[in-house]
This record gives structure tokens, sequence and C-alpha cells, in this order.
């Protein structure tokens, strides 16, 4: 790893001041993409700015029917809040097929979509949720947010300090998680809320996280499984690898939607 | 270089690092404390695993300094006035380990995993919660097995102690 010069924020105030006085300075939440990053000498920030402690980026509210989730609450604390099972249980369900119980401890939700990882879990729930992205300067809706492979909407500076979202009536997610590194090789989150059915696709899209406009119209009127059956998806649009061609890939696909929509009836 | 101040198996050390440093160098060269291994350099092992605040992590993936302040336990930590830990005992009657590289952050995993299920704790839950650490020996199921012993051992201790 490359030498560099830690911060520690104690609020997203100080953080920006701390990361606008640096060269080429970077945010660090959980640290578990970045550190490993560093040290395959894939990042060299001149200076990190440690948002792990910064009180008013952590917890997770449930009003009414709106949820809010700091971007510091770690994967560990998504997957067992009491509250959140109650209100969307597929979010729990998902944060806690993340990584391993080391990296959920420290990993954390602003960390994962500011990130946007191409096989990340997390930015499919966003999409499909249509969360909206709170940042220390704007609101961002997860539609404009996700940009590309690794690119966001955020700008140079800019923290993402929560994210919030209506309850849906009905959610699942299900992953087919790569073997080895268990990111997702296709993972679908489908939701089904009072402005419609959103179903989002991470891990196989060869743009990354995408909105799947065919099986949204297919389960708009018949909310199962089998609604999915014709409804097919382009290879060329699919991310082909060692792990997996563009055709499995889009197989992949149906499969885990098929799987998605059946967990999310189950609740 | 930076002045860091922490809490290892409850004794307060301080020491000089440079920024970069991670924990596990930090442990086992300044501390001198060589139980927590490095076994990749991909964060994927779990050989490094320590609890900080309570928590199981990989002390490999973080750094000296992102710790400083808080309470760090090492595998040096758990045996209390010459007795080995439940869980080193289980790991021992039940042959957990063969080279015993993995052993620490096995021992340290399986810990984290009892605070948190206790007595809920079946193999199921068991085997996914080893999916952060590698073991090249043992086919895991000795150590799936030490685990559930040293689970139930310390779930009837907890039941006679109330
Ligand atoms: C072994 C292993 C397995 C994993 N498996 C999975 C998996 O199955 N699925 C999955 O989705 N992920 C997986 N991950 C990644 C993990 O979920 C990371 O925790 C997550 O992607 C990044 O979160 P973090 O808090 O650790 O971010 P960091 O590593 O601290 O930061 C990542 C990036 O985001 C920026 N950033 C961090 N916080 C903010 C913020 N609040 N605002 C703006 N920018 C910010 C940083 O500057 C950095 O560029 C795995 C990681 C490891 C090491
Ligand atoms: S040394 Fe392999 S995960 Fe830390
Ligand atoms: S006992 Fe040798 S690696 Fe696990």
């Amino acid at each position: 790893m490359y030498a560099t010069n830690y911060h520690r924020a104690s609020s997203v105030a100080d953080a920006v001041r701390l990361k606008g006085a640096s060269e080429d300075g970077k945010y660090v939440s959980g640290g578990m993409t970045l550190i490993p990053t560093m040290k395959q000498r894939l990042a060299a920030p001149s200076d990190l700015v440690d948002l792990r402690h910064v009180a008013e980026m952590k917890g997770i509210t449930v009003s009414g029917d709106t949820i809010r989730i700091g971007a510091g609450t770690t994967h560990a604390e998504v997957a067992t809040s009491a509250e959140l099972k109650a209100a969307c249980p597929a979010l729990c369900h998902l944060a806690s097929q993340i990584g391993d119980p080391h990296v959920r401890h420290m990993g954390t939700l602003g960390g994962s979509i500011a990130n946007n990882d191409p096989a990340a879990d997390y930015p499919s729930a966003m999409l499909a949720l249509a969360a909206t992205i709170v940042t220390d300067r704007r609101e961002i809706a997860a539609d404009d947010f996700f940009t590309g492979l690794f690119e966001t909407a955020l700008e140079d500076g800019e923290i993402i300090v929560a994210v919030s979202f209506a309850r849906p009536e009905r959610a699942g997610y299900s992953k087919f998680p790569n073997p080895a590194s268990r990111y997702a090789m296709t993972g679908v989150f489908v939701a089904k809320a009072a402005g419609g059915v959103r179903v989002a696709v991470t891990g196989a899209g060869s743009n990354g996280v995408f909105r799947h406009g065919g099986m949204e119209s297919a389960l708009a009127g018949n909310f199962s499984p089998d609604a999915l059956a014709g409804v097919t998806t382009d290879p060329s649009d699919m991310l082909s690898d060692i792990h997996g061609s563009a055709e499995y890939r889009a197989n992949l696909v149906n499969v885990m939607a098929r799987r998605a929509v059946a967990a999310a009836g189950a609740v | 270089m930076t002045k860091v101040t922490m809490t290892v198996n409850g004794r307060q050390v301080s020491g000089e690092v440079e920024d970069r440093t991670l924990l596990v160098h930090f442990i086992r060269d300044k501390l001198g404390l060589t139980g927590t291994h490095v076994g990749c350099d991909t964060s994927q092992c779990g050989a490094c695993v320590v609890h900080m605040d309570g928590r199981s992590i990989k002390s490999c993936s973080t750094l000296a300094v992102q710790a400083a302040g808080s309470e760090i336990l090492t595998i040096e930590g758990l045996a209390k006035d010459g007795e080995l830990h439940p869980v080193q005992a289980a790991f021992k009657a039940n042959h957990g380990l063969q080279c015993g590289f993995c052993t620490p952050g096995m021992v340290m995993t399986a810990v984290d995993m009892i605070n948190r299920y206790g007595g809920r704790l079946d193999e199921k839950t068991v085997r996914e919660n080893l999916e952060g650490n590698i073991c090249r020996c043992t086919g895991y199921h000795n150590i799936v097995k030490a685990i559930l012993a040293a689970a139930a051992e310390m779930g009837a201790g907890r039941q006679a102690a109330e």
C-alpha cells in the first residue's frame, strides 16, 4: 500500500472540510472495498477521511411508511434490524447475504452504493425500491444515481448521508452468488409498491445494475413467478467472463427473478 | 507517523505507526502477538480475524489508525488463568485443526458467532458463518463439530450460572 494520511471526521461537515483540504483524498467507511484496493495498489489516495465515527450517518428509522437508513449503517445492522425486518424483510435478507460476517461487521450501505460495483447487492435494492439517495448537498433518485460500472452521479467530495424509500407492499431478493467471492453472478430485487412493480438486476448487465422493463410489465398485471415464464433477457446486454457467459447470465436473470417474486409472495 | 492507542486483550497499548499500517501488522510486529495470521492478500481467508469492540473483523483489511481508541481481542486474549477458552478446548477435543494456520481466525470467528447466536446455532448456521474463513487442511467437518460442541457447552454453562 502507498503512503496515505488518515483523518477521523466527527460530523458530515467536518468530513467535507477534511476532504476539501486534501490533495487527492477519499472517504473511507467500512474500508471493505477501499482498503483491499489500496493493498493491491489499485488506489492511492493522498488522504483518507474516516466516516465510521459520524453519528448522524448511522441508524435505521421507520416512521409511518417511510424507511430511512443512514449511509454508515453496516450490513450486519441492516441484516438484523427488527424494525426493518417488520417493514422490508427483503432488504435484511439481501444484507445477510453480502460477503461474510467479518465484511458485514464493517462494510456499509453508503460505501456499497458509492462504489457501485456491477456485482454488488445493494444497488439493485435501491433501484427497485425507488430509493432517494440523500447526500450532504441534495437528494438524488436511484434512477439517476447509478450511471455505469463503478460510476455514480456523486460529485467530487459529495457524501451519501442516508437513503430513504417508501415501505413496499411486497419485495423479494434472490441472488446467485459467485461460488468463490460471493458477489452476485446475478441478483434480482423485485418490489411492488403504490407506484407499480419495479425489477432491478445486478451482477449481470454489461453496463451495471439495470431495471428490467419486460419483467416489470409482465408482473404489473400478475405478480407471480409464472408471469415471467415468457419474458426473455437479451444476452447482448449481459456481462460475459470466466464465471459465466452472457447467455448463462441472461437465463439466470429469469431464474433469479422468479425466485425473488416467489420470496416476495411469501411475506 | 501517528501515535495510536487502543486496548488489546484488556491492556492499554500505544505505538507509532505509519497511517498505512494494517492492524494485523501492528498486532504482530509492534505488539509481538503473532497468533493472528496473514493467509492471503485478497481479504478472503479469515486467518487474521480479531474482534474490534466485540465484533469479528479482518485485521488485514483495517488500518491500525482506524482501530485507534477501540477494544481489540486477539487469540492470545481468550485463555484465562492458564485454562483454554471453551472454544479452544473444543477445537482440541474434536480435532478441529491440522496444520493450525487457519485456527486462530476460526476460533475468533467461532467465539463471535456463539456471542451472536448463543444456543441457537445449528450446523447450517455455523457453515454459513464460516463463509469468510478458509481452511486448506481439515475439510471443515471437525471445525463445525467443535463449534457446535463449544456452543452447547457454553450454553449449558450459562444456564447453570443463571
Ligand atoms: C471478501 C469480501 C466479500 C464481499 N462480498 C460482497 C458481496 O457479496 N456483495 C456485495 O455487495 N459486496 C461485497 N463486498 C463489498 C462490501 O460490501 C463493501 O463493504 C462495500 O462494497 C463497500 O462498503 P464500505 O463501507 O466498506 O466502503 P469503503 O470501502 O470504505 O468505500 C468504498 C468507496 O465508497 C466511497 N464511500 C464510502 N462511504 C461513502 C459515503 N458515505 N459517501 C460517499 N462515498 C463513500 C469511498 O470513498 C470508496 O471509494 C465484499 C467485500 C469483501 C472484502
Ligand atoms: S489475511 Fe486473509 S482475510 Fe485477512
Ligand atoms: S488446519 Fe491447516 S489451514 Fe486449517
